[in-house]
This record gives C-alpha cells, sequence and structure tokens, in this order.
C-alpha cells in the first residue's frame, strides 16, 4: 500500500497536462449526460403539472402539453374544502413534528457527541434499529391504543409516530454533526471574557445551527411524505394529511374523475419540496449522506 | 482503541487515591447529564416501537376482530397456522419478494452509473445534484398517482395502450417498480456518491497507469474499495423495499394479486378490523425485517468490520 501511494504522487506531475485536454474532448458527454439526468427526475412533476391545468373535458385528450390552460382544478380544490383543511393539518402536523423531533434529538446528540455515558453505544443502535422498524408493525396495536387514548384521528395521534420515526435519523446526522464542532471555542470566548451563555449562543450556536437545520429539513420531507400512518390513524378532514386525503378527493360531479383535482393538489404539495431542494440542495445531500458513512 | 483508553486509567491512579475519587464525581454527574439528556428521545422511541410491537405480538395470539368484539379468545399460534397454509399470503410473499430483488438490482446498476457520473463530472454536477433531490423528496403518493395516470389509457393516451397495464398482475408489478425505481435510485445514488468519495484516488490513478481500463478499474479496484458504502446502501433500500406499502396502496391497492406484505397487514387490520390476523401479519413483516438485516449485518461483518477498522 506504502508502495503504491508513493508512487502515484510521483506521478500526476508527468500525467498532469493530458487530462485536461482528456477533459475538454469529454465535455459534451457531460452535458448530454446532466440532460438526461435533468429530464429524468423532472419529466413524472412536469407530467402532473400538466394534468393540473387540463379541464374536466381534455383530461383525457392524451396530450402532452394541455391544449388550453385552465385553473379550474386549483379554483375547485381551494374552494370546495376537500383540500384546505387537509393542508392545514399536513402543514401544522409536519411543523409541530419537526421542531419536538430536533429539539429531542439535539439534546441526546450534544450527550452523545460530548459527554461519557454508559449505554452511548446502545443508544445510537437502537435508533438504527427504529429507523429499519417496518411502520405497518405497529399501526394494529397504535390504531387500538389511540382510539382508547383518545388520540385516533387527532393532531397528535400523527404528531407522535412522526417523530418517533424521524427521531433515529435525526440523532445520527446531528451525533455525526456536533462530533466535527471545535467545542474548545467556547472555553476561548470564555477566556476572553464571555459569560457561560454569551459563549454559546455567540459561538456554539452558529456552529451548530447548519446541522441542526439540515437534520429539520429532512424531518419535515419525513412527516410531509408519510401515508401508512396517515391513512390508518386518521377517519375525518379533522386531521387527515394530503398524502391521505387525496384518496377521498371526488370530481366536481358524481361521475367525473377527481385525476386533475389530484394533480392541482398533488402540485401544490410538491411546491414546497421543490423551494427546500433549491435553496438547500448541498444541506440536504450533506445530511442524507453524514449518518450511513460515518455510522 | 484500548491503549489509548487505558493510558488516562494509569495516571490517574498514579495521582493517588484522592484525585481519582474526584474524578468519579465528575464523571458521574457527567453520566447524569448524558443520560437525562439522552432519555426523552429514547423514551419515546422505545414507547413507540417496543411497546406497539409487544403489543402485536400478543394482538397475534388471539381471535380478535373489531367487528365481533365479543368473541375473543386465545388461540395461540393457529393465526400464523392460518397465514402461513394459505396461498394468498404466499402470493403476496412472492410479489414482495419480485419488488424488492428487481428494483433494489436496478437502483443500485442505475444509482452507481448516477453516481459515478456526479462524482466525475466537469459539467452540471451541481444542477444534477438537485435535480435528483427531486424524487427523493417529491411525496410517495404523488409520485405513485403520476405513474399511475401516466399508464393509465384515457389519462396517458399518448402511449396508446390497448389495455390498462394495472388490470394485469405482472404489468402492475412493473409498473410498481418503475415508480419505486424513480422515486430512490436518488436517495441510493447520493449514499453511493458519499462511498465514491472515501476510494483513494491513488489506487485508481495505479491502475489507470498498469494499464487498467475504465471498465477494469471499477471492478477491481473502485467497487472492492467501497464495499462498505454499497452495502450500507442496499440493506437501506432493501428494508425499505420489504415495507413497501404508498405506491402499491395508490396504484392497485392489492387488486390482481398485487398485494405485499404492508399491504396485507393493512387490509386485515384496517380494513377487516381483524387485529388478530392482521397482527400476526404485522409480526412476521417485522421478523422478516430482522433476518434480512441480521443476513446482510453477519454474512458481511468482515466487510463492515474491516473498514470500521481502517477509519
Amino acid at each position: 500500500m506504502a508502495t503504491i501511494t508513493a508512487g502515484s504522487t510521483a506521478r500526476p506531475a508527468a500525467r498532469r497536462a493530458p487530462i485536461p485536454k482528456d477533459r475538454k474532448k469529454i465535455q459534451p458527454m457531460w452535458v448530454v449526460g446532466s440532460i438526461i439526468i435533468v429530464l429524468y427526475a423532472i419529466i413524472p412533476i412536469l407530467w402532473i403539472l400538466s394534468l393540473s391545468f387540463k379541464s374536466q373535458t381534455t383530461i383525457t385528450d392524451g396530450a402532452i402539453i394541455p391544449k388550453h390552460f385552465s385553473w379550474v382544478n386549483y379554483s375547485t380544490i381551494f374552494k370546495t374544502g376537500v383540500f384546505v383543511r387537509p393542508l392545514i393539518n399536513s402543514i401544522g402536523i409536519a411543523i409541530i413534528s419537526t421542531v419536538i423531533a430536533v429539539l429531542l434529538a439535539t439534546l441526546a446528540a450534544y450527550a452523545i457527541a460530548r459527554l461519557n455515558f454508559p449505554g452511548k453505544k446502545l443508544v445510537l443502535s437502537a435508533a438504527l434499529g427504529i429507523a429499519m422498524f417496518p411502520p405497518i408493525s405497529i399501526v394494529g396495536p397504535l390504531f387500538n391504543m389511540w382510539r382508547s387514548l383518545g388520540l385516533y384521528d387527532t393532531w397528535p395521534g400523527l404528531i407522535i409516530p412522526y417523530m418517533t420515526f424521524s427521531l433515529p435519523m435525526a440523532i445520527w446526522i446531528l451525533s455525526a454533526f456536533f462530533r466535527q464542532i471545535p467545542w474548545e471555542l467556547e472555553q476561548a470566548a470564555a477566556v476572553d471574557g464571555a459569560t457561560a451563555f454569551q459563549a454559546f449562543r455567540k459561538v456554539i450556536v452558529p456552529l451548530a445551527a447548519p446541522g441542526v437545520f439540515t437534520s429539520a429539513i429532512l424531518v419535515f420531507f419525513f412527516a410531509w411524505n408519510d401515508f401508512v400512518f396517515a391513512i390508518t390513524l386518521t377517519s375525518t378532514d379533522r386531521s387527515r394529511p394530503v398524502t391521505a386525503a387525496l384518496n377521498f378527493f371526488t370530481g366536481s360531479s358524481q361521475f367525473s374523475q377527481p385525476t386533475g383535482a389530484i394533480a392541482a393538489a398533488a402540485i401544490v404539495v410538491t411546491i414546497p419540496i421543490i423551494i427546500m431542494v433549491l435553496i438547500f440542495q448541498r444541506r440536504i445531500v450533506a445530511g442524507l449522506t453524514s449518518g450511513a458513512v460515518k455510522g | 482503541m484500548t491503549t489509548v483508553a487505558e493510558a488516562p486509567t494509569t495516571t490517574a491512579s498514579a495521582g493517588g487515591h484522592r484525585r481519582k475519587q474526584q474524578l468519579t464525581d465528575r464523571d458521574k454527574q457527567e453520566r447524569r447529564l448524558g443520560l437525562r439528556l439522552v432519555a426523552p428521545a429514547v423514551i419515546v422511541m422505545l414507547a413507540v416501537t417496543v411497546y406497539p410491537i409487544c403489543y402485536s405480538i400478543w394482538l397475534s395470539i388471539q381471535r380478535y376482530n373489531l367487528r365481533f368484539p365479543d368473541d375473543r379468545k386465545y388461540v395461540w399460534f393457529s393465526n400464523y397456522g392460518r397465514i402461513l397454509s394459505s396461498a394468498h399470503f404466499w402470493q403476496v410473499m412472492s410479489n414482495t419478494f419480485i419488488i424488492v430483488v428487481i428494483s433494489v438490482v436496478i437502483e443500485l446498476i442505475l444509482g452507481m452509473a448516477l453516481a459515478l457520473f456526479m462524482h466525475r463530472a466537469t459539467f452540471g454536477r451541481n444542477v444534477v445534484r438537485t435535480a435528483i433531490l427531486l424524487p427523493y423528496g417529491i411525496i410517495t403518493v404523488v409520485s405513485a398517482f403520476a405513474f399511475q395516470f401516466a399508464v393509465s389509457p384515457s389519462i396517458g393516451g399518448f402511449w396508446h395502450l390497448t389495455s390498462p397495464p394495472l388490470n394485469n398482475h405482472s404489468t402492475s408489478l412493473f409498473v410498481i417498480i418503475l415508480t419505486e425505481v424513480w422515486k430512490t435510485t436518488p436517495f441510493m445514488s447520493l449514499l453511493l456518491l458519499a462511498g465514491l468519495a472515501t476510494v483513494p484516488n491513488d489506487y485508481v490513478e495505479a491502475a489507470k497507469v498498469d494499464g487498467a481500463n475504465a471498465w477494469q478499474r471499477l471492478i477491481r479496484v473502485i467497487v472492492p474499495n467501497m464495499r462498505a458504502a454499497i452495502l450500507v446502501a442496499v440493506l437501506f433500500r432493501t428494508l425499505d423495499a420489504v415495507r413497501i406499502f404508498d405506491t402499491v396502496f395508490i396504484q392497485t391497492r392489492g387488486a390482481n394479486n398485487t398485494a405485499t406484505l404492508s399491504q396485507l397487514g393493512y387490509n386485515q387490520l384496517i380494513s377487516q378490523l381483524n387485529l388478530g390476523l392482521g397482527s400476526a401479519v404485522s409480526v412476521l413483516l417485522f421478523l422478516i425485517v430482522i433476518f434480512v438485516a441480521v443476513v446482510f449485518v453477519k454474512g458481511f461483518k468482515t466487510d463492515l468490520g474491516q473498514v470500521r477498522g481502517e477509519r
């Protein structure tokens, strides 16, 4: 191994010149590749977008781009109430789950990264085990328990499983992140005359914020995306999130298909995802890979 | 690791009895704080998974249907007997198995290609990374609807399909797998990309110098050096695919014998309100997940251990 490294460190100097030439030649291949990958990612989304602009009469015309753009599906879903209440439920439940899960995960991850206590490894392994747990295996008991506890078809009834299943991911991301923070800076600030709180707020919080934020995005994605608990632990619009509500959409009349309305609602709930991906691309990638590589 | 841990202990004991006592006090305090900080998260996680799974096991040995609550009694393993001897269950097992194997294999190949592209690309690296996060981030239910509409002969007219693919067993499974692959390949590729970054560039360069072509470099040098990342990616995705529910529910709801284990559990628990039989299905799914995880971890222990040691 040592010999290989020694040999190859000598090499690049000699080989450095031809590499850019290679790259210049290859350029069109990367361009074509990028275009193919981008199309792969966005075509299904554009397809739903196109459907959402078709009216009841043109939805079955099979056109890829709508011949006449119509906002009727959007006005339908926002007027009839089949969508507005679930949308509020989705937003509220996802945000509350995110805040609580990230809070609990931050405490746990801080302890795992900085303190010495027994069972640290056990906590991380338990978290990993729970991340792989099949949700449907506990849906029956939760269904039964929630009915007797009065949590069935309520916001807390969904918030509790959401934060449980996103805690492992948040703990892994945050503890990997906290391990890299130079905690000595806290003492350095104290030496410079900062109070303990100032040192924490001015030095540690800015360093820890990106990690906390990354885990918050991923927890939000999880809660926003869930369907298993949404469909099993709710029964009315009181707490039903959008993912479940889409299954109860009906067309504008009894005999019309709800396709256009589903497409419009799908676009509305996809917009926040697209915005977050565009803004926080780097953080999401870092968060998704940090636990897996360092674990 | 052990030698490092031993060093402070010896200095502490050399420092005398009193100092050691002090250290233990501080240690105790630190332990207490650590446990207190971890406790809320651990309690929540255990309360919402371990307790219900035990409850599930208890329900699975009873005849218990919420529609006939009075007819409730312990039947021990007869629920399991009924499930394991039914042809429908084995159909469900085979569906789940087909979906898992085909989708994970395709995802691994496509994901590896994507990861290599992102690793080497001199153009569009950021655009590509942002684009592939869209399938990852999009709601599974939404992607399931997108593909369902696209293969519907009336809505997706551009294919000129004569019969609806979702009305037939094998074509339904094909559409389900296609949807899963589209949605989850990006996640796989990001895990593989992180693994690629850990392969020392020197090795690849050395192989190049020795005259290995691109394919040989990939198979002989890159893949063996990122085995752990590949294992983690395949394990994550396999366990995720075993519990597949959303796509199946939206696209077929188990019609034409396309149910998966999670769909079967849902049908028994929520549609039929049969908590006894449904819980037995849930417990079986749970055992299958554990079995897969143990096989992966045991079977590849040396690989994972090696990488851990290297780090």
